[in-house]
């Protein structure tokens, strides 16, 4: 059997069992819709929201930007699972217990007013938003590469699928294809980093091999001194040693940490369980299952970066593999023959005067291989040794011919290690089981935000329950249709830095604010809008001035680049609420009450059903 | 009436108490050993296999860390929770 029918029966059946169990699941009522009637078991729940949390960046991505970060990469390691014990032991018991449905309602009614609620909306949309656009882009490319489809053709089925089985089923349809949409990643992601964990360190336990001894070369050396060298001769930094100055990176961390711990679709997965017990030990699994992954990344980004450098680097192309050649096909990988040798050369930011290992000259626009057009005569787009030539003009300021994409050490990781054809197969399934989880939990709470907390609190509060999911349903449309725009015509070249900057405001606009919400008895509404506004105007500000007017590294405030801003936003944020606070009146009893209500277990607690 | 309010705010306090301690631990295994000592630890602990024990603490160490965390929630909050359960009972 080809690789193309594999694909199609592994991913045609994965397409299958969701959609499946979202016309089993699908959803009746508001309840239902919301938070799948409340009844979902800890285990259960816990695998969902693990799914939703793996995105098609962390999925696709996360494992080539260790690769290529070293040591840096560190901050999303500890970022993403570290904001979940955040959210854990700070947020979702308490707003369990509170026991509505959305997060702009508990800030709507913890800060009695409705405009609370109308900035905490437009906080969560905008952050959805931005977080869904990744998304959609991530199920695009691996359409692209799997069907030989346009980008904008693979955003546009994504889009179909995921609005057919999470606008139709609602919380309670997602969940359970959530539970089998982890299975298949998780699948999908450790047998890969298995088997190359035997082929190139003897050791069955990847996380061990990486610490382990490097036994395919001629001598067993240990792996990570193997890499290290590997990365020094070419010119590239140590592996062990970071780049990022300490202030730096301790705030992009503690940036996607708080980010995490404000991300509203994640948030409400909580609300899907029985009561505030089930909610910690569905937090216990969650992270279990998200460590599995966690741990996995590294050893992928590290193994696959020897593999890929050992495999292409000084052998000539006509001999390179076949994978290159295909991955040449999609442009995710570009080779430039600076020396007109035949031979593929990489070479590290090291080995040239001016410290670039650009293939092609990067602009603000161009950062990724452009072709000629396929109506342009065949000398133009086949070069002497039958490689595919760029349309960008080629950087001779540095001897490196290679080019690749982040994504690359997760999407030809099975190829490098010439595993069976299944596996690859179950890799692409997996792949869009990320991208499609995590947009059905976001589009599930863009709808919400629209249907409930805009339409049904603030614009029409006689709506009857039909009709709001009437309108949560025809707002998830329109979501997705501007997600499937952005996610053709990303703002921004890595998968992962748009999804970082969706970390950043919720770090600086929700997180503080929820955080105030149930710890501090004299936190009142004026201050907590004035820290919403202030915290992610600064961060968004900061945000465009850097991404889109130029703004430069020289010009950072205290060294912190945009990805790390969000942690200054949040305590801005603070700053600007307590002082807000402190001169404006106390909250009214019937808050403190609340306040108190969410704070301890037992008494009257709220089913997750009443709106 | 006092009664409960004084057991509520005891169970209150013992709730702080328990995410304090977690979170200093949290900020230890992971801002702590994982960028702002790294050096140090690189220098001065005993490598994990071949890995330095900072580097180490940075990609899986932290995250092994913060599984533990949150089982000591669950557990830590559940003995919580009976022992304000056990006052309640006693005031009734």
């Amino acid at each position: 059997m080809t690789q193309d029918t594999w694909n199609f029966i592994f991913i045609g059946l994965s397409f299958a069992l969701y959609i499946g169990i979202a016309v089993r699941q699908r959803a009746g009522s508001t309840s239902e819709y919301y938070t799948a009637g409340g009844g979902v078991s800890p285990f259960a729940n816990g695998m969902a929201t693990a799914a939703d949390w793996m995105s098609a960046a962390t999925f696709i991505s996360m494992a080539g930007l260790i690769a290529s970060k070293g040591f840096d990469g560190a901050q999303f390691l500890m970022g993403w699972t570290g904001g979940f014990v955040l959210l854990t032991v700070l947020m979702v018991p308490f707003l369990r217990k509170f026991g509505k449905a959305t997060v702009p309602d508990f800030i709507g009614e913890r800060y009695y007013s409705k405009g609370a609620r109308g900035v905490a909306v437009v906080c969560a949309i905008f952050i959805c938003l931005t977080y869904i656009m990744g998304q959609m882009n991530g199920v695009g490319v691996v359409f692209s590469q799997l069907f030989g489809v346009s980008l904008a053709q693979g955003v546009v089925i994504g889009s179909a699928v995921v609005f057919f089985y999470a606008g139709m089923g609602g919380m309670k349809g997602i969940t359970y294809t959530q539970v089998a949409q982890y299975t298949v990643m998780a699948f999908a992601y450790t047998i890969p980093a298995v088997f190359i964990a035997i082929a190139m360190t003897n050791n069955v336990v990847p996380q061990l091999g990486l610490i382990g001894e490097y036994t395919a070369g001629e001598e067993a050396v240990p792996f990570l001194e193997k890499l290290n060298r590997i990365n020094t001769d070419l010119g590239f930094e140590e592996y062990t040693s970071g780049k990022l100055e300490k202030i730096d990176l301790f705030c992009i961390t503690a940036a996607l940490m708080c980010g995490t711990a404000g991300l509203p679709h994640v948030i409400v997965r909580f609300f899907t369980v029985k009561d505030v017990k089930s909610v910690r030990k569905s937090a216990c699994w969650t992270l279990t299952f998200i460590a599995v992954i966690y741990l996995t990344a590294p050893t992928i980004g590290a193994f696959s970066r020897v593999n890929l450098i050992e495999s292409l680097n000084n052998s000539s192309y006509e001999k390179a593999p076949e994978w290159f050649k295909d991955f040449e096909k999609t442009g995710q990988m570009a080779w430039v023959d600076k020396n007109d040798d035949g031979v593929i050369q990489f070479h590290g930011p090291g080995h040239s005067k001016n410290g670039t290992d650009s293939v092609f000259v990067v602009t603000s626009t161009v950062k990724k291989p452009i072709y000629p057009e396929d109506s342009a005569p065949e000398e133009q787009r086949v070069g002497k040794y039958g490689e595919r030539i760029l349309a960008n003009k080629t950087d001779l300021s540095n001897p490196n011919e290679l080019w690749f994409g982040n994504d690359i050490m997760v999407m030809a990781n099975p190829h490098m290690a010439g595993l069976p054809k299944w596996v690859i197969a179950l890799l692409m399934a997996g792949c869009i089981a990320a991208a499609l989880s995590t947009a059905a939990g976001l589009l599930l709470v863009l709808s919400t935000s629209i249907s409930h907390d805009l339409m049904k609190k603030i614009v029409k509060p006689d709506m009857t329950d039909q009709e709001e999911v009437k309108y949560a349903r025809a707002a998830s449309f329109v979501a997705l249709t501007v997600a499937a725009y952005f996610g053709i015509n990303p703002p921004s070249t890595f998968i992962a830095k748009t999804v970082a900057f969706a970390f950043g405001l919720a770090a600086s606009s929700f997180f503080p604010t929820l955080l105030m919400g149930i710890f501090s008895r004299k936190m009142n509404k004026e201050g907590a809008i004035a820290g919403m506004v202030a915290g992610i105007g600064f961060t968004l500000s900061y945000i465009i001035y850097f991404q889109f007017l130029g703004g430069t590294k020289a010009q950072y405030l205290f060294g912190i680049s945009p990805e790390g801003i969000g942690f200054l936003g949040m305590i801005i944020n603070f700053l600007v609420a307590f002082t807000v606070a402190k001169f404006t009146p106390a909250p009214p009893k019937e808050v403190t009450d609340l306040i108190d209500n969410v704070r301890y277990p037992g008494g009257k607690e709220t089913a997750a059903q009443d709106h | 009436m006092a009664k409960t309010k004084a057991a509520k705010g005891r169970y209150w306090r013992a709730h702080l108490r328990c995410v304090g301690v977690l979170l200093v631990i949290w900020f230890v295994t992971s801002f702590g050993c994982g960028i702002l000592l790294r050096d140090w630890l690189d220098e001065n602990f005993p490598s994990v296999g071949s890995a330095p024990f900072g580097f180490w603490m940075a990609q899986q160490g932290s995250i092994i860390s913060f599984v533990l965390i949150l089982l000591g929630y669950k557990f830590w909050m559940e003995r919580i929770e009976a022992d304000l359960e056990h006052d309640e009972e006693e005031v009734k």
